[in-house]
């Protein structure tokens, strides 16, 4: 059993009040390492043997019409042995 | 003639919606989700509230409803479309209006009375108002903030197509101060602020919402 990994992330222009609000509590913490946050959504979708790069582009197809919002959002699909 | 408002699991603001409808003079119609039927309606609200819970994104879920098929062909030939709130967020996951509503810049859930300036009175939700008029009604969301590119932002502009704008302070970050922004046909408008809320002083801060409601009234008798 093979998992299929998308990460969606929000485009750099668009504001993100909740990687901002991260990126303000980690120094309260003293984790100061942190220059800047972006926080964005991880599906793992389960499938059964070798994913075939037809259901790759299926997934992307998936992604782009219901995981992401293209308007605002980028994804990228990845397998996860 | 006939508005429909739709129920999604998770809607809030559906009887508002049906009552602001009633008290313009027209019939409301409610319909559900899990429906494609339109039972004959001559336009239709999307109202307000947490559809599907806002799982995924805010609208994600309810763009693919049945009876939003059937909605979004009768918008794409004319049919006057209104989404308030959750609603909006609805018409932009169908890609019916262009941009995306995110998260309230400081983050928080915002519930209060709101004033706003009309600008475009020329869409079938918006001509009972003059433009520049300035009208107070219940703001309510956590993810109210109008996003979109900056192509899109001069197009919006450019053509006239942002029908309400936050008066004062931006309450949610939304780019340009938009509440709200029309189609270029003029009969989809998405609406982040409440209009049902305030339709007579009895149960809202004003009356000053119904002209939403009696715009498409004019606009189906015409």
């Amino acid at each position: 059993m093979a998992k299929i990994v998308v990460d969606v992330m929000l485009k750099p222009e668009i504001l993100d009040p909740q990687g901002v609000a991260v990126s303000a509590a980690l120094p309260r913490l003293g984790f100061t390492f942190a220059k800047s946050v972006r926080q964005g959504k991880r599906f793992e979708i389960e499938v059964d043997g070798e994913p075939t790069s037809a259901q790759l582009a299926e997934v992307a197809k998936a992604a782009e019409t219901l995981l992401a919002n293209p308007v605002i959002e980028t994804f990228t699909v990845r397998v996860e042995k | 003639m006939k508005v429909g408002v739709v129920t999604f699991p998770g809607t809030l603001d559906d009887r508002d919606a049906a009552r602001a409808v009633t008290h313009a003079g027209t019939t409301a119609i409610s319909l559900w989700h899990n429906d494609a039927d339109l039972k004959g309606v001559d336009a239709v609200i999307l109202p307000g509230g947490f559809s599907y819970g806002d799982y995924l994104r805010c609208g994600a879920i309810s763009r693919f409803a049945p009876v939003m098929e059937k909605i979004i062909d009768a918008a794409n030939s004319g049919m006057p479309l209104l989404g308030i709130c959750n609603g909006f967020q609805v018409l932009c996951e169908a890609h019916l209006l262009p941009g995306a509503l995110t998260r309230n810049h400081e983050l928080h859930f915002l519930c209060r009375d709101q004033k706003l300036e009309i600008t475009n009175n020329q869409t079938a939700w918006t001509s009972s108002y003059s433009v520049g008029q300035k009208i107070v009604i219940p703001l309510k969301n956590g993810e109210g903030s109008f996003q979109c590119d900056d192509a899109t932002l001069a197009a919006l502009e450019g053509e006239g197509r942002i029908i309400a704008r936050y008066v004062g302070e931006n309450p949610n970050g939304s780019r340009n101060q938009i509440a709200g922004i029309t189609n270029a046909r003029g009969n989809v408008v998405g609406l982040m602020p409440h209009p049902e809320h305030a339709i007579d002083t009895l149960t809202g801060p004003t009356a000053d919402g119904l002209g939403f409601f009696t715009s498409v009234l004019k606009a189906l008798v015409k």
